[in-house]
């Protein structure tokens, strides 16, 4: 499971804050607790209080790149924003994210390929959120299709069903985790999946619980990848455990200490 | 033009080094470094097979007092004399590795005290120049004096010395990790404890990089296949990635091998199956084959026969082009 730390972005109030005062130790600190709970890859994000995110995407990359080598999720909805991202990052990125309108697509994958970056599809357009599977698929269809006419290696592509709240679209539940298993059949070789994980226990008493238990369904379903907080401890022992029993790892009565060395 | 399929692996074998030179504080004549691999056994256009496994020829510190006669009578006019039989491997059989058991330690072989083998060592290192692996007679309460004393008398040369189980493994860690030696963790045919006992003596700050696995091994006949398919799927799993498995193989070929009925039954006895001369270092030469391509690293053998004929045979193997 390829893990992205959520926790770089402006809407939290302690890294908001740190933006604004270019305190970078708050920042480097929370890159590298991430990744010491097993993060593979780091969000980036200057939230929405940024009043200069182009340059502040800059300023973060930079700085994180100070303490660590891991890949930068570059995560802003301003295609101009990730571009600036991307011109400062050194290792390979990750850009978070396209949706499946063709405008988005006709800047976001060429940028991709310009960059040599992953790519973040969400299946959502300009119609909305989409209530059922089929429209999911049909959705990441259009966005595969559009990586494969410009080039764009579909192995560098992650798609990601819209994961909702359950306690807003309970009935939706079981189709994001079925879309899951369809994206990855449709195509040879395979898009990758990912999820935003927190969104689905949005409003809800037992955030983690909730996270941890479609994190684990998702994974039974093919998930690759995921956006998460990797400090919830239990959430990380649940998804290191799922993939032991789907047989990903192989077991030792140490093996969550194990991944976690990885 | 013919479909080419080629695996890209993320993870790498780690790479031991055996020996130490003059020049590294030590006093071996060369380095023999095993591991390194980013692909399976001997797919040179996949990936690195950098250093050829390598033959390390077993003597013992006693007169091995059970071995079958063919293995005794090839090694006859210096079975009872370790440091003539250590002499006559490296001069006359050029061995490049030596593997000496302490089984003279053995309460029921002799109960040899630590300050004799480690005397003995001492005698060893003198006598030979090539890399030691020394092993202990084992029985868990000796060996945990025994071996610390000969990686003391060793220290510097960096040996590779076992073997370290689940259950016995902090004494000699520490005494390998304080030396500079390498260790060999040894797990019953179990990859989940061959993966458990790498994190143990890691987490005792030996680095994964000194450690070799002994996966133990089943004579042709005798489990081979599942040995196999253990080395394989642990080799799978590190070049996957999972670094806590990523160590070299040495498999106890000769061990094994000779204690097979097939290896050491006299022609006396089932005259249809041939003269025991030609089958004993056959079965030997052929276990150690198929441990070769599960991705064996150091193979501990014993007969000179089937020793000559898997150096040639490795040698074949390692030709890339």
């Amino acid at each position: 499971m390829f893990i992205i730390g959520e926790l770089i972005n402006g809407m939290y109030k302690n890294i908001g804050k740190a933006i604004k005062e270019k305190n970078k130790t708050v920042i480097q600190e929370c890159a590298l607790e991430q990744i010491k709970c097993g993060a593979d890859a780091l969000d980036v994000n200057c939230g929405p209080a940024s009043g200069k995110p182009i340059d502040d995407i800059q300023w973060l990359v930079e700085i994180i790149q100070e303490v660590t080598d891991k890949p930068l999720a570059l995560d802003s909805s301003k295609p101009q924003v990730i571009e600036s991202g991307l011109k400062v990052a050194k290792f390979k990125a990750i850009i978070n994210s396209t949706t499946a309108d063709a405008e988005k697509l006709a800047i976001l994958v060429p940028l991709a390929k310009k960059y040599n970056a992953k790519l973040i599809g969400l299946t959502i357009s300009t119609k909305g959120i989409p209530q059922n599977k089929d429209q999911r698929v049909e959705l990441a269809a259009t966005i595969v299709a559009t990586c494969s006419e410009q080039g764009f290696p579909v192995e560098d592509l992650y798609l990601d069903p819209i994961v909702l709240p359950v306690n807003v679209a309970q009935v939706q539940m079981k189709d994001i985790l079925e879309a899951i298993r369809e994206f990855k059949i449709i195509s040879e070789p395979s898009p990758g999946t990912i999820v935003g994980l927190s969104n689905v226990s949005q409003g809800t008493r037992v955030r983690s619980l909730i996270n941890r238990t479609f994190i684990t369904m998702a994974i039974a379903h093919g998930l690759d990848a995921a956006i998460v907080d990797p400090l919830d401890r239990d959430l990380m022992d649940a998804l290191i455990t799922a993939e032991l029993i789907l047989n990903k790892q192989i077991y030792c009565d140490a093996y969550l200490d194990a991944y976690r060395r990885k | 033009m013919a479909l080419e399929l080629k695996e890209k692996w993320s993870g790498a074998i780690n790479v031991v080094n055996i020996g130490a030179t003059r020049e590294e504080g030590g006093s071996r004549d060369k380095v023999i470094k095993v591991g390194g691999q980013t692909t399976l056994p001997f797919l040179f256009n996949e990936g690195a097979n950098p250093y050829k496994p390598v033959v390390a020829w077993e003597i013992w510190d006693i007169e091995p007092p059970d071995w079958p006669e063919e293995l005794t009578r090839a090694h006859k006019d210096v079975l009872a004399d370790a440091l003539s039989w250590a002499d006559k491997c490296v001069r006359e059989y050029k061995a490049e590795l030596l593997c000496v058991r302490l089984m003279g330690a053995h309460p029921d072989f002799g109960n040899k005290t630590a300050e004799q083998e480690a005397k003995f060592i001492g005698q060893l290192l003198k006598k030979v120049d090539v890399p030691l692996i020394i092993l202990g007679c084992g029985d868990d309460s000796k060996d945990n004096l025994i071996l610390p004393a000969c990686c003391e008398a060793a220290k510097g040369e960096r040996c590779l010395l076992g073997d370290a189980v689940q259950d016995n493994y902090k004494t000699l860690t520490a005494a390998v990790s304080a030396d500079g030696h390498n260790i060999i963790a040894e797990s019953p045919i179990d990859i989940n404890i061959a993966k458990q006992l790498n994190i143990l003596i890691s987490d005792m700050g030996l680095p994964l990089e000194r450690i070799v696995i002994n996966p133990t091994i089943g004579a042709l006949g005798y489990g081979l296949e599942y040995a196999y398919s253990i080395m394989e799927r642990v080799r799978l799993a590190a070049l996957s990635g999972d670094k806590t498995v990523a160590s070299p193989f040495v498999c106890f070929v000769g061990h094994e091998a000779w204690r097979a009925k097939e290896a050491k039954v006299k022609q006396a006895e089932l005259l249809e199956w041939g003269p025991e001369s030609e089958r004993g270092p056959l079965w030997e030469m052929i276990t150690a084959v198929a441990l070769l391509q599960a991705g064996a690293d150091i193979l501990i053998m014993r007969h000179p026969k089937a020793i000559d004929k898997i150096n040639k045979y490795i040698d074949n193997l390692m030709i890339t082009k």
